[in-house]
């Protein structure tokens, strides 16, 4: 590769590197600053979205540029984080609403059941089961 | 006959991707090797997928990750402004109430975690029979227009996909 293009292609893996690392520190900001553990929850989903996905970009430019292969493993690191992620989140999300929210504190579910935390789902009838 | 070595096709594909990746090198041997996963983990986890989801529309899936990222990136950036330069005490967050018209429990799951990925909302909770979905909204000052957004830009393309 000659001097200009590999120069152009270290600005642009600097580029996403600095840019994931950008939000990652914003979402770590964002865990101190916010008050309660609901608000926090929001923070994380910053750094593990466009925080991890800027370094993966940069990764992968770097090997297409500098080592000259096709590196998979970052698309899986984003695969496995989308499938993991919510998953945490949700079930920090409903252990602090489990010890902390009382259901009058929510809004109506608006159907003839509560919501799952508080509420036993429907029985099944037969034909489900 | 073919129904039989592969019931489910989607995931048997998936896994053949999935372990060529990991490997990050094609070759006959790990092509084989995945081929095999890909027959085998379909088979034994058969018992977990009572009904299993059909994709009826594959184009509209990939539309429908293009949108989820291009909302990430965008609400990425309104977050970040919120988180670094919002008082905390004129943050207001609210709860978000959305009624699904979405039936499949594969299809919620999408739905509730393409919320918690989507920076600013974060699925809290499902009502008991699973007709609608508790959403906490991080600085909103209007909660019908976070329900009318998810509806439709999310659940919208979600019904086609998983129809």
């Amino acid at each position: 590769m000659d001097q200009d293009l590999s120069l152009l292609a270290e600005l642009l893996v600097a580029f996403f590197l600095v840019v994931g690392g950008f939000f990652a520190l914003v979402g770590s900001i964002g865990l101190i600053r916010l008050k309660d553990t609901l608000q926090r929850l929001h923070a994380p989903t910053k750094a593990s979205t466009v925080g991890v996905g800027g370094a993966l970009i940069g990764s992968m430019l770097y090997f297409l540029f500098f080592e000259d292969q096709l590196s998979f493993h970052e698309l899986l690191i984003t695969l496995f984080l989308f499938l993991t992620a919510p998953i945490t989140a949700n079930f920090i999300a409903k252990t602090y609403m489990q010890d902390k929210i009382r259901r009058k504190d929510l809004p109506e579910s608006g159907r003839d059941y509560g919501w799952a935390l508080y509420d036993h789902p429907p029985e099944m009838t037969e034909e489900e089961k | 006959m073919l129904r039989r070595i592969f019931p489910h096709p989607i995931l048997s594909l998936t896994l053949v991707l999935v372990w060529l990746m990991l490997v990050n090198k094609i070759t006959s041997g790990n092509v084989f090797l995945g081929v095999v996963f890909g027959i085998v983990i379909p088979v034994m986890t058969a018992p977990y997928w009572p009904n299993r989801p059909s994709l009826r529309a594959p184009l509209m899936a990939v539309e429908y990750a293009l949108v989820v990222l291009w909302d990430i990136i965008v609400a990425n950036f309104e977050v970040a402004m919120i988180v670094l330069f919002k008082r905390h005490d004129k943050i207001r967050s609210q709860w978000v109430v959305v009624p699904l018209e979405l039936r499949s429990p594969e299809a919620i799951t999408v739905l509730a975690g393409t919320i918690t990925m989507t920076p600013g909302t974060v699925s809290a909770t499902l009502a008991a029979d699973g007709g609608s979905l508790l959403v906490h909204a991080l600085d909103t000052d209007d909660p019908d227009a976070v329900r009318d957004e998810i509806k439709s830009r999310y659940e919208r393309r979600l019904m086609e996909i998983f129809r």
